[in-house]
């Protein structure tokens, strides 16, 4: 489970820990991304695990389209851009939000017998769920991708750049939406990728997203903005509290946990456990 | 500059005093019911945007975990009230005290954060209020509490005919937020808020002590926030944790001083008295459906409002050459 949650994070990472933009319809992202794949299936029965590319690659449009069309103005604000980032993409969460009401319904849907979907595996023994299993090892290689595209890759460098410095990278001859449009279309992707897993084994409705988000916003910054493989810790150490304090506490209290060590974490640490800024 | 200050301060002071005198005539002309509920929801989000605006605009910690004091309010007042038979006014007072020294507990790990971890730390422990509150089976848990029914009296602050005593209070809760807000905008502690939101660091090296102003404002905001959220209680009669700390409250507090123009004296009223009737209305139009048509229109104008105008509404008023004193 907590390596779903980093899968979830992973994008999140890419667009608010590596590019230092608030994007409070990250939940929302992923609720569009299971309905993509819930929708390919429903209509030409292509299995959600087989899907996962299209729908990632449909989010990296959605995700550079949103951030052409509205981010990039948000970002331009002069006064209090900060706020200006959270009140839009809050907003844009909201629409989002109407617009799978109005279009698909509140109700909740599910995808039955997909290939994935309430089967287990036994691994000397031990019997895993094969689901999250493969959210698992997706997530784990999404992890090293975007490790090696940040630090290996002319335009993981130029990203990283862009950030510190927009006005310095114009100078060297990098074009700042072009980076930042990428960016957010390969963070949307990856939260697309992570939609088409869950999309198997979890009920798809509107408000899915909230109920993931804030947990993927606390998974990133107690693993430090900034850095990768914090926010890859933060998914481990999310998932494995929360296991841990379901066996203490009630169910409906597992999330407190998490807060509480994120909380624990930054009072101890202010910039998170691998933060650079 | 101390002179056009002192004439500004004025100034604003006559105009509140007659915008006052206004809406406290308004229920003489408005008799339907359901404006003067929207008037009443407008009045008191004006007054919890003016708190917010306390401690996230002048001093510039941005609190996304504010619906946290709304609710420990709410269920002050409301516990001591079923439980114990207090009345709803001391509840009310009990409810700002320990919202505010619970900010000031807070206060003392969470200002040593900045930027988004402060702002993440917030959202979180407003979100562990309300799990706490959902399992919480002395305080109701999910079912929440009913307030008992036992007609109407101002001691009990219970009024089942008439919707005019709510908004008298609302009223004055909001004049209250809002003097509170111009008394301390020209006291030391306003402007060490500005100087800490501006830059702490240069602020400390002056000599102004971040931490305490910090804690102060703290404090003050989630007084009156409190104080909101026990109206809010008795006005709907029933609260239950969703309901009333949910994390819709926080963003609500915020948006209003966010639209009108964060950490100015008038953003709060002026985002209030634009964002609450329009909120209202579109649910009232579009909401029956259950399509979320609402929603898309609300969402449209809050992304459309924030990109327009990033320094809020006021913005449209101030002249271009005042800019750099606006704020």
């Amino acid at each position: 489970m907590g390596l779903l949650y980093g899968l979830i994070a992973v994008g999140l990472a890419l667009i608010f820990g590596l590019m230092d933009v608030t994007n409070f319809a990250h939940g929302e992202f992923l609720m569009i991304a299971m309905y993509l794949s819930f929708f390919l299936f429903a209509f030409f029965a292509i299995d959600p695990l087989l899907s996962a590319p299209l729908v990632a690659a449909a989010l990296f449009i959605f995700g550079a389209v949103v951030y052409l069309l509205i981010v990039r103005f948000a970002m331009r604000a002069k006064a209090n851009a900060g706020m200006v980032q959270i009140f839009t993409t809050f907003g844009l969460a909201i629409v989002m939000r109407g617009l799978a009401q109005f279009f698909f319904t509140p109700d909740y849907r599910s995808i039955p017998h997909s290939w994935l979907g309430g089967k287990t595996i036994s691994i000397a023994g031990i019997f895993l769920p094969e689901p999250q299993l493969v959210g698992a090892l997706v997530s784990i290689l999404a992890f090293v991708g975007l490790y090696f595209f940040i630090h290996r890759t002319d335009f993981g460098r130029a990203l990283e750049a862009t950030r510190e410095d927009p006005g310095a990278v114009a100078l060297v001859g990098i074009d700042k939406n072009r980076v930042f449009a990428f960016g957010w279309g390969l963070g949307a992707a990856l939260v697309g990728l992570a939609g088409a897993i869950m999309a198997s084994f979890f009920y798809i409705y509107p408000d899915v997203g909230a109920s993931f988000a804030l947990i993927a916003y606390v998974t990133v910054a107690l693993g430090g903005f900034g850095s990768v493989f914090g926010a890859f810790a933060g998914g481990i150490i999310v998932g494995l509290v929360e296991a841990t304090t379901a066996l203490v506490l009630p169910p409906s209290l597992k999330s407190v946990g998490i807060y509480a060590v994120y909380l624990l974490v930054v009072f101890i640490r202010p910039r998170g456990l691998f933060g650079s800024i | 500059m101390d002179k056009e200050f002192a004439a500004r301060r004025r100034r604003d002071l006559i105009i509140a005093a007659v915008l006052a005198g206004i809406a406290a005539l308004t229920p003489l002309f408005v008799k339907d019911v359901v404006v003067q509920n929207i008037l009443i929801l407008t009045l008191m989000y004006a007054g919890l945007s003016q708190s917010w605006n306390i401690l996230s605009g002048y001093c510039g910690q941005i609190s996304l975990g504010h619906a946290l004091y709304f609710g420990l309010g709410a269920y002050t007042t409301e516990l001591l009230f079923t439980k114990f038979g207090v009345l709803p006014w001391f509840g009310m007072l009990a409810g700002g005290v320990v919202s505010a020294l619970i900010a000031m507990g807070l206060g003392y790990p969470f200002f040593r954060l900045r930027g988004h971890y402060f702002v993440i730390a917030t959202i979180v422990i407003a979100e562990i209020g309300l799990l706490l509150f959902h399992n919480w089976d002395w305080a109701g848990a999910a079912m929440g509490i009913t307030i008992p029914i036992r007609g109407d009296s101002w001691l009990k602050f219970q009024f089942l005919r008439t919707k005019l005593p709510y908004f008298y209070f609302a009223l004055a809760l909001c004049c209250l937020a809002w003097f509170v807000t111009w008394w301390l905008e020209d006291s030391k502690w306003g402007f060490w808020w500005r100087a800490v939101k501006d830059n702490p660091d240069a602020a400390e090296s002056l000599g102004v002590d971040v931490f305490n102003s910090k804690m102060g404002a703290a404090a003050v905001s989630a007084f009156l926030v409190a104080v909101g959220g026990s109206f809010y209680a008795q006005f709907v009669s029933y609260i239950d944790p969703e309901s009333v700390m949910g994390f819709q409250f926080s963003l609500l507090m915020a948006l209003p001083a966010v639209l009108g123009g964060i950490g100015t004296l008038w953003g709060p009223v002026l985002g209030a008295a634009i964002l609450i009737p329009l909120t209202e209305l579109t649910r009232f139009k579009f909401g029956g459906s259950g399509r979320g048509v609402d929603l898309i229109v609300y969402g449209t104008l809050i992304v459309l409002i924030s990109l327009a105008l990033p320094r809020g509404l006021l913005s449209l008023f101030s002249r271009p050459k005042k800019t750099g004193a606006a704020r």
